[in-house]
């Protein structure tokens, strides 16, 4: 269903295009030697060339070019055999050499799309513009200190990569889910960690609106440096409003670059005045272009992994499971190995059923991702083969899940130790019934008068004396045979 | 192409140089001589040249994936004004 804002004036639709920021998985930085690695002491993965003392010069790391390639393979982008790097100039305190390395006129990657999957079960492409390679800035801590700001240059320098996407997002749903996807996609790949709370990966959002039907856009608005996926909604919610009520109360959007306060809930414009949009990019003469061959190309192609889009196909295809289910299996990596492991040689919908619905639960509450899950892809296997061979019921294996969930056991263990093995043991249930049916009378009268319901109470009866462990098939048979005398 | 005043106060302003009023007339002209001498380079019949982005004759050197370089915080901000713990202190910067 459309994304609709319902204003004095009539209906408005929401534009919108992002830039990622993916921070590159790689040992070293981009043109230097340094450690890439989070959460080290200040100022100690800081070479020269990443301080920008005079003289230092940049030396590109393979690598990194190797993993923006990869990226824009995964995004089904052309790649660019053909890129420069440019300097892109502007003065602030985390960024010593006075200019961001970077490629604005010739990208190592070009156009491509992310498709994404609705709600409504249909698809859609969003388009990508162009991914691009440059150096990330230091850090600047502004709440140290009343009259400092102190600067740590760890992360200057580190690999990012640019994801500029076509202004083909028309709310924040769809928003969060191309975000989701590309770091899905980034994950198989092993690309960038897509740890938005670590920074890195990040995203810039740019807003317009636009009377539903109008052709062509408006001005637009961009929201900084959103490092979650509920802000990048929140905020575009927020500031697509903003735009409605003042082109209705008669004003117009001006092109300017705002804050997302997510506590107050509001977009405010920055007030950094020298962040004019002057950057004076030149080529930087210190970086020869970056010339690839169609066989390097090629050969990184051979490597790819199978990603989300492929792996969802084939479970459809393999598995027969739902598009749905489908899709939120192949969202994580392990997720998807982790149903492959448990769907192996079983009933691949049960699987699914049990990983989605139950699993997915505890985990939630527990706030664990699937390979920190308590109950291992084996065991829950162990746990279907103990239903399909009788041993238990599907009802009692819920409650053996939740005792693998506590324990972490095997499931033959528990069921074992704790006796829950499923009673399918016809003389033993056919004696339950005979002594139920001699003693209650009036209700097996009801039944035979015509009243369907009183069975219900004699398998409540049977369970009870069974503690649930009668198989409920055998019961079903016995007790309709026997009820009607 | 001839520069204005307006143009160089924007470029010293974005360079952060420091140019008195009284100069900036003086500076347009000469900066407007530089340009006017590279402009003579348009002349150049160049269809169908190639543009080439380096004049010797190498290509790009690249570097493995190792980390070589790093862990001397001491270097690195031994030239620096001013520093609490690990830190680089500059004035505060408002947001």
């Amino acid at each position: 269903m459309a994304y609709v804002i319902e204003g004095e004036t009539g209906k408005w639709e929401v534009v919108c295009g992002l830039e990622v920021h993916a921070q590159v998985v790689s040992q070293a930085k981009l043109f230097s030697g340094s450690s890439t690695a989070f959460g080290a002491e200040p100022n100690t993965q800081v070479s020269l060339v990443d301080a920008a003392m005079p003289g230092m010069l940049p030396v590109i790391n393979a690598y990194c070019i190797e993993q923006a390639v990869r990226t824009g393979l995964g995004l089904k982008a052309k790649i660019n055999l053909f890129s420069v790097f440019d300097r892109k100039n502007y003065f602030y305190a985390d960024l010593p050499q006075g200019y961001q390395i970077s490629q604005l006129y010739h990208p190592i990657v070009g156009e491509g799309a992310v498709t994404i999957d609705l709600p409504d079960g249909t698809s859609k492409d969003i388009g990508i513009e162009r991914l691009h390679m440059e150096q990330d800035a230091g850090k600047s801590m502004h709440d140290q200190d009343p009259r400092r700001s102190f600067i740590d240059l760890n992360r200057s320098g580190v690999c990012l990569m640019e994801i500029v996407g076509k202004p083909d997002i028309r709310s924040p749903e769809e928003a969060g889910l191309y975000l989701r996807k590309l770091r899905s996609i980034f994950r198989y790949l092993g690309t960038c960690d897509g740890n938005m709370e670590e920074g890195s990966m990040r995203a810039d959002v740019n807003v317009s609106v636009r009377k539903v039907g109008e052709q062509g856009y408006r001005t637009r608005a961009e929201l900084k440096n959103l490092n979650s996926v509920r802000f990048v909604m929140q905020a575009i919610e927020v500031e697509a409003n903003r735009q409605v009520d003042l082109y209705e109360s008669g004003g117009t959007v001006v092109q300017e670059t705002r804050l997302f306060d997510s506590a107050r809930g509001e977009t405010r414009p920055m007030r950094r005045k020298e962040f004019a949009h002057d950057y004076r990019y030149f080529p930087d003469p210190d970086l020869l272009p970056v010339e690839l061959t169609q066989e390097y190309v090629e050969k990184i192609r051979c490597g790819l992994p199978e990603l989300p889009d492929e792996k969802k196909e084939r479970f459809i295809a393999e598995f027969g499971l739902t598009p749905y289910d489908a899709g939120v299996l192949v969202a994580s990596k392990r997720a998807s190995e982790y149903f492959e492991t448990v769907a192996r040689g079983r009933d691949p919908k049960q699987a699914a059923s049990w990983i989605t619905t139950t699993l997915y639960a505890v985990l939630n509450d527990k706030g664990l991702e699937i390979d920190q899950s308590p109950v291992s892809a084996e065991n829950l296997g162990r746990l279907l083969d103990l239903i399909a061979d009788g041993t238990i019921s599907n009802r009692l294996a819920k409650d053996v899940f939740f005792l693998m969930v506590d324990t972490g056991k095997d499931p033959a263990a528990i069921v074992e130790e704790k006796g829950m093995r499923q009673v399918s043991d016809t003389g033993a249930i056919e004696k339950i019934i005979d002594d139920l049916i001699a003693g209650n009378a009036k209700q097996v009268e009801q039944f035979r008068a015509g009243n369907e319901k009183v069975k219900g109470w004699f398998v409540g009866q049977i369970m009870r004396a069974t503690q649930g462990k009668a198989n409920p098939a055998v019961v079903n048979e016995l007790l309709v045979t026997k009820l009607k005398g | 192409m001839a520069l204005d005043i307006a143009a160089v106060r924007q470029i010293a302003f974005l360079a952060r140089i420091k140019v008195p009023d009284a100069e900036l007339e003086s500076l347009a002209k000469e900066l407007s001589h530089i340009i006017g001498w590279v402009e003579q380079l348009n002349e150049v019949e160049t269809e169908g040249v190639q543009p080439i982005y380096s004049v010797s004759e190498m290509t790009l050197y690249q570097r493995e994936d190792k980390v070589t370089d790093g862990d001397c915080r001491g270097k690195v901000l031994a030239n620096a004004p001013d520093r609490v713990g690990g830190f680089f202190a500059v004035p505060k910067v408002v947001e």
